[in-house]
């Protein structure tokens, strides 16, 4: 339903997307994910002909959306970062504009609307000036534009910033719902938003796809050297040294423990459990053995080192600028 | 096309109905007007010529009105992000101008209706001739065209509405008068160039009561090429 292939776009000589290739299928629902300043509202807003990339080709339902920008247009649903809105108009005012711009004649703008109304639960905010609404209610008004035409595509930037909690679980809900009817892709940057809704997940950090996949393949594809934690009563050197030896294995640290009692953390290679060996030399050597746990990297831990990796690049670029 | 270009027009209204600016606005041309015609009309021996009334309204009401009321048209759809709403709507880039134009030209139209009672009293009270009458409208008409295309092109290229009315005023003094003293300095060709966008020039037929063909062709290419101008502005800010 979307392909984007070797999107790339510059802001200036700012690299804001670099070279970024993925597909979804369609019913999928797929989160985009990545730390502040990503790249992902720039992705979104060249999926939506909000602006053409640099370079590298997209298309939605096989549309080009550079050359066939205004079927693209017809067939998505897309709800701007933070919502945008005619704050002067009553909610039913802007849908209804909203409906007369997308070609709708007053019958089916009505029905919309109506269909709208209940999807989104406006209930009677629908008749409030749109200034005078809560964020989340604005949320709501935006995406009930978004999907005011029955777009085959929703394209959500977003969606429950600035939201209070109850606000975010209604709005995941909504979403839920909205995914058996539509391909949806949304951009967060929060994880375990991302975690609750979307059944795939694509990160992005400095312009650049670095992992994606479902939750579950994501963490065993980031689950680069997980960690053994091993504490066993024993004579510390030779602990160490046998267990080095092992294969699979990178490094072995260990702490005394109390009463002569030692924990060993041990880094193992990717996709390498060596909880069975482990405890064959502990059985062999009949050392006591009070902790065998391997520790899986989470995904968390790995967004915050991506994120983090970002932060530090963007400072260091910062700094080049300066000087 | 027509219905969207409808719908951004009604648009378009709603926001000048629902904003002040269009109110304050509507109040000083109504004041401005009254006071132009008021000596012509009421006090006797006053000079019953629609002329020199209308020559002053081009020049000093619409160079002050105008800009408030086109600055808001495109500055605020990049200010509040609604743009984004908009372009990525099946909606080209110049049915969103034409929008804007229009509905900015409707509600110039309906404040331009409210002198024609200054009008009947003059008819009444001074020997004026119909036709001088709906040239000079003619002329009042085409001119606000000219000038709202000026400011909308004005207000896309900001996201402050301030500097956009700024600018506007900026263009619509040059264009009026102060191409006059340009066109001075020179001579021969760049002379006859400033003299002929001198917008003034070519609205002085209209309020002369001649019927001319070529002055209308002015506003009406003047006026298009800076919808063009604003269009393609637009497009280049999906560039940047
Ligand atoms: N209009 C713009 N002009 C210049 N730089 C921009 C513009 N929009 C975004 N950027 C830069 O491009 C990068 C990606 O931004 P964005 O796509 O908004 O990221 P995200 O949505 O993931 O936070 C950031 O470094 C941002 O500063
Ligand atoms: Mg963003």
């Amino acid at each position: 339903m979307i392909r984007v292939q070797n999107l790339t776009k510059l802001y200036g000589d700012r690299k804001a997307v670099d070279g970024i290739s993925f597909h979804i299928e369609e019913g999928e629902i797929v989160g985009f994910l990545g730390p502040n300043g990503a790249g992902k509202t720039t992705t979104l807003r060249i999926l939506t002909c909000y602006m053409p990339a640099t370079s590298g080709a997209a298309s939605i339902g096989g549309r080009d959306v550079f050359n066939n920008s205004m079927a693209v247009r017809r067939i998505v649903g897309y709800l701007p970062e933070n919502a945008p809105l005619d704050g002067n108009m009553r909610a039913r005012e802007y849908l209804s504009f909203r409906g007369k711009i997308r070609g709708l004649n007053r019958p089916d703008r009505e029905a919309a609307i109506k269909r709208v109304t209940d999807q989104c639960w406006l209930g009677d905010f629908i008749d409030r000036p749109i200034h005078q609404l809560s964020k989340g209610m604005r949320q709501r008004v935006g995406l009930s534009d978004a999907l005011l035409h029955d777009p085959k595509v929703l394209i959500l930037d977003e969606p429950t910033v600035g939201l209070d909690p109850g606000q975010i679980r209604e709005t995941r809900n909504l979403i839920h719902e909205l995914a058996k009817r539509h391909t949806v892709l949304l951009s967060s940057h929060i994880l375990p938003e991302v975690e609750a809704t979307c059944e795939r997940t694509i990160i992005i950090a400095g312009g650049k796809i670095v992992a994606s996949g479902s939750p579950e393949e994501l963490k065993k594809r980031i689950r680069e050297g997980s960690r053994l934690i091993l504490e066993v009563a024993g004579p510390p050197d030779e602990v160490k040294k046998t267990v080095s030896g092992e294969k699979g294995i990178q490094s072995v640290e260990c702490v005394a423990s109390d009463n002569g009692w030692h924990r060993l953390t041990i880094e193992t290679q990717k996709n390498v459990d060596p909880r069975e060996e482990v405890y064959k030399i502990v059985k062999q050597k009949n050392w006591s053995l009070r902790e065998l746990r391997l520790e899986q990297g989470s995904l968390e831990e790995f967004f915050v080192r991506i994120t983090a990796e970002q932060a530090a690049k963007q400072r260091s670029s910062k700094q080049e600028v300066r000087s | 096309m027509i219905r969207r270009v409808t719908a951004l027009i009604q648009r378009e209204l709603v926001a000048n109905f629902l904003s002040p600016i269009a109110y304050i606005v509507a109040a000083l041309f109504l004041v401005a007007t009254a006071l132009f015609f008021m000596p012509l009309t009421l006090v006797e021996g006053g000079e019953a010529s629609m002329r020199v009334t209308l020559d002053w309204m081009a020049m000093a009401v619409l160079v002050f009105t105008i800009p408030l009321l086109t600055m808001r048209t495109l500055a605020d759809e990049f200010a509040t992000g609604t743009i984004e709403t908009l372009m990525t709507a099946p909606v080209a880039d110049f049915e969103v101008v034409l929008g804007k134009f229009f509905g900015v030209l409707i509600f110039y139209l309906a404040l331009l209706l409210t002198t024609v009672v200054h009008v009947f009293l003059l008819l009444k009270y001074g020997a004026q001739d119909v036709t001088v009458v709906l040239y000079s409208y003619l002329g009042m008409i085409l001119l606000g065209g000219l000038y709202i295309s000026m400011g909308i092109f004005a207000s896309s290229l900001t996201r402050y509405q301030l500097l956009a009315a700024i600018l506007t005023m900026g263009l619509l003094s040059l264009f009026g008068a102060l191409v006059n003293e340009v066109a001075g300095w020179f001579t021969g060709l760049w002379r006859q160039v400033f003299n002929y966008v001198n917008i003034i020039h070519h609205f002085e037929d209209f309020s002369k009561g001649i019927f001319d063909t070529k002055a209308i062709a002015f506003f009406v290419s003047g006026t298009l090429f800076f919808l063009f101008l604003s269009v393609k502005v637009l497009e280049s800010r999906r560039w940047r």
